[in-house]
């Protein structure tokens, strides 16, 4: 798989305007009626969001604002349209222009979980995010507390090895036990980053619902601040219900910000926008590829430029 | 928010209530509202606009019987479209009765094909075949012990090289090993990958021909949303495939994507898989995948299962005898037995629009339903029909024969007992009593 790294944002925008094209090129044609070719315009943005996935509810409310604006401000071009649209897209995501994480603004260890459903991509991106926070010059510890899938403590020793940084095994068959050693070595030992794989588990499971926070009360009776980050991991592929598992798990644990993955392929994420969007979450990281290296900060004024290019 | 879309919906059909045909302008707030059940389901935005046009089609100029509103015309048409379009072919999985059956899974990263090809193998292997799983995904870390780890939870052997890159070739080996070691069904896992990624689209399609697998089956998340009409067709163009499994539908995800896969390639569900236990998987029912689509708090199916169910003469029946206070455990019985048709007390529930969704969480236990049968069917005729001859020994004899306590039967009849002074009661005050009926539950 060539994924050329550093080239992700061209390569993120290649991916979101795949089937753009043909859309864009009906524009052009003279309306004499205004309100006709407000409608027109709405009609095409909407195919746009809904077709990104992001619901008909948020579709319905940017349209609306947008169309006020638009006749309020009495303009006339498609482009004005796209503007109006974009800066409203943008004030959603406001929370998710997120500065970097510097080593100098985190409490020590600073303790970050990771959840979601099943094949969401929470073992891949705890790899690339051991690896980038490595690459910062932060001293990491990985702990696999997935000891539920089969052969996940190997996947994630796997990625550990290239990212080059600890591992606390997942063993013992308690994932509470194996988030409570890798806090405590992460203590003991001064690391300043702590990521915690969790197993997959679909939010409709109460039982595993109840592992989480668990595993929660094991890292914060361990230390207090901790867990600093709880990052819901969620497949760019999917659709509506990730709604649902973001009000799910957000039931369980104090949800702090999300990872979209698998956006380098053609599905545009807007189901996450929508959870940013409800749950005033920020967006934090993106998953676009397969490499540890695959991973980027979320910066909104790109996601939205890539969304609508033409 | 579900039941916030079947209110909506009721709300829409309600304004074509009492037109005597379907029309464009008495539909199109209906058609709207189910556009939008569509989409809330990830049906994707052009095949829920191919679909709602084809209802629409369907139902303009049909003649509104005077039993049914057009609004449940309108679903029921489209009920049946959906139920037609999912089930279209036959979804029975392919096997050589003879020589070498090989099953190909592809799909996207992470959409559950090494779990789902475990479960595969189990159902398989139940069925008296001979299963080799294959660890075809070189490139996840760990995948192949995945595979390994699960193959041995089932007792069925896994086959991988060591160290090779190679998936081809591991996927051309594993079929001689097959057949030397007397094998008959082979289940090669493959890597997940990208529908945009040629690289491994191509490699998908050089094992696909080197194999020539019997069934190659896509696997598919059923959270997957838009963007599974792009995927589904690009697997379909480079490498092709038989049919899809729908994995993860344990969760309440509506699925709607498998309605645009099959809108854009044409090919049939084969399996569903639901959960992490190795026996989850299931056969495909057109008609639940419909229902589901449509949203739990499906007016459709409870008008659907009520037509087909409930006898509405025996209904009246019922009423009559209640009122003249005739009713018996014989005709408790009946009754039970109608709700029982109908499907789980609890699934009934949900089916209904009007209620709150803290009472559909409560436990509604449908065991009591079975106590209570079965104990009803332990006693004679006789009994059944004048139940205050029940005495001790007669209770005794009919705890033992159903399997209760005494304690049950004799809540039972309490019970019953209790009913019947009710019934007098109210039938005293007023004339106007009559047990809850399908017909009261109606959208309209």
């Amino acid at each position: 798989m060539a994924i050329l790294p550093n080239l992700s944002f061209s390569k993120l925008k290649e991916g979101l305007s795949k089937t753009r094209g043909a859309l864009f090129s009906k524009i052009g044609n003279v309306f004499s009626n205004k309100t006709i070719f407000i409608e027109d315009f709405s009609a095409q943005i909407e195919e746009i969001l809904l077709e990104s996935d992001f619901g008909v509810e948020l579709t319905e409310k940017l349209l609306f604002a947008a169309r006020k604006t638009f006749k309020d401000k009495n303009l006339n071009d498609f482009d004005d349209f796209i503007t109006i649209i974009k800066n409203e897209l943008l004030s959603e995501l406001k929370l998710s222009s997120y500065p970097k994480l510097l080593k100098k603004n985190i409490a020590v260890p600073y303790v970050i979980i990771l959840l979601g459903i099943n094949g969401s991509g929470k073992t891949t991106t705890l790899g690339k995010l051991a690896h980038y926070y490595k690459t910062q010059n932060m001293k990491v510890i990985v702990g696999a507390a997935d000891t539920f899938r089969a052969a996940a403590n190997d996947q994630l020793k796997n990625w550990a090895v290239q990212a080059n940084v600890e591992i606390v095994e997942g063993t013992m068959k308690d994932p509470s036990a194996v988030a409570f050693e890798t806090v405590k070595l992460a203590v003991e030992q001064k690391f300043d980053i702590v990521l915690i794989d969790t197993a997959g588990r679909l939010h409709t499971n109460k039982n595993l619902m109840n592992e989480l926070n668990k595993i929660q009360k094991v890292v914060s009776g361990l230390l207090t601040s901790a867990p600093h980050e709880v990052f819901l991991v969620i497949d760019g592929n999917s659709g509506q219900n990730a709604k649902i598992q973001a009000l799910e798990f957000g039931n369980y644990l104090n949800l702090t910000g999300l990872i979209v993955t698998k956006l380098d392929g053609t599905a545009k994420g807007g189901a996450v926008i929508q959870i940013a969007s409800n749950f005033k979450l920020p967006i934090k990281y993106i998953g676009i590829g397969e490499k540890i290296e695959d991973l980027e900060i979320f910066d909104p004024n790109n996601y939205i430029d890539a969304l609508f290019s033409k | 928010m579900l039941d916030e879309l079947t209110e909506k919906l009721e709300r829409a059909l309600k304004k074509i209530t009492g037109q005597g045909k379907i029309t464009e302008s008495n539909i199109s707030d209906t058609l709207r509202e189910i556009r939008r059940v569509l989409l809330d389901a990830d049906v994707n935005y052009k095949v829920a606009k191919q679909f709602i046009d084809n209802v629409k089609e369907k139902s303009l100029g049909k003649e509104v019987l005077t039993s049914v509103t057009p609004g449940q015309l309108i679903t029921k048409i489209l009920f049946d479209e959906l139920k037609e379009l999912l089930g279209r072919t036959g979804s029975e999985l392919k096997l050589n009765p003879s020589g070498l059956t090989v099953i190909m899974l592809i799909g996207l990263q992470g959409c559950g094909k090494t779990t789902f090809s475990a479960k595969l193998a189990k159902y398989l292997k139940n069925k008296k075949r001979n299963v080799l799983l294959v660890a075809a995904d070189v490139y996840r870390p760990a995948a192949i012990d995945q595979l390994k780890i699960l193959g041995a939870q089932i007792s069925v052997p896994v086959f991988s090289i060591d160290g090779s890159a190679e998936p081809v070739k591991i996927s051309v080996e594993a079929l001689k090993y097959a057949k030397e070691n007397g094998l008959n069904t082979v289940i090669i896992d493959t890597a997940g990958r990208l529908h945009v990624d040629d690289d491994m689209m191509n490699e998908a399609a050089e094992i696909k021909s080197k194999v020539n697998p019997t069934e190659t089956l896509f696997v598919v998340d059923s959270m997957t949303g838009q963007d599974a009409v792009n995927s589904a067709k690009a697997f379909h163009e480079k490498v092709d495939f038989d049919g899809v499994v729908l994995t993860k539908l344990d969760g309440d995800a509506r699925g709607g994507s498998v309605l645009s896969i099959r809108a854009v390639v044409d090919r049939p569900v084969k399996f569903v898989s639901l959960g992490e236990k190795l026996d989850s998987i299931e056969l495909f029912f057109p008609e639940r995948m419909a229902s589901r689509i449509l949203g739990k708090g499906d007016v459709v199916s409870l008008v659907e299962k009520a037509q087909l169910q409930f006898d509405e003469k025996e209904t009246e029946e019922l009423e009559k005898k209640f009122k003249e206070n005739r009713f018996d455990l014989d005709d408790f019985l009946k009754q039970i037995k109608m709700i029982k048709k109908m499907g789980s007390l609890k699934s009934l529930l949900a089916m209904i629009p009007g209620i709150s969704s803290s009472m559909k969480n409560t436990d509604v236990d449908d065991k009591k339903l079975v106590v209570v049968e079965s104990i009803i069917q332990s006693m004679t005729k006789d009994e059944r029909r004048n139940p205050k001859i029940l005495n001790g020994s007669r209770r005794k004899r009919i705890a033992k024969g159903s399997g209760n306590s005494i304690q049950d039967v004799n809540r039972l009849i309490k019970q019953f007992e209790q009913m019947h002074q009710m019934m007098k009661m109210l039938n005293k005050n007023s004339g106007k009593f009559s047990i809850p009926n399908i017909k009261n539950m109606r959208l309209n």
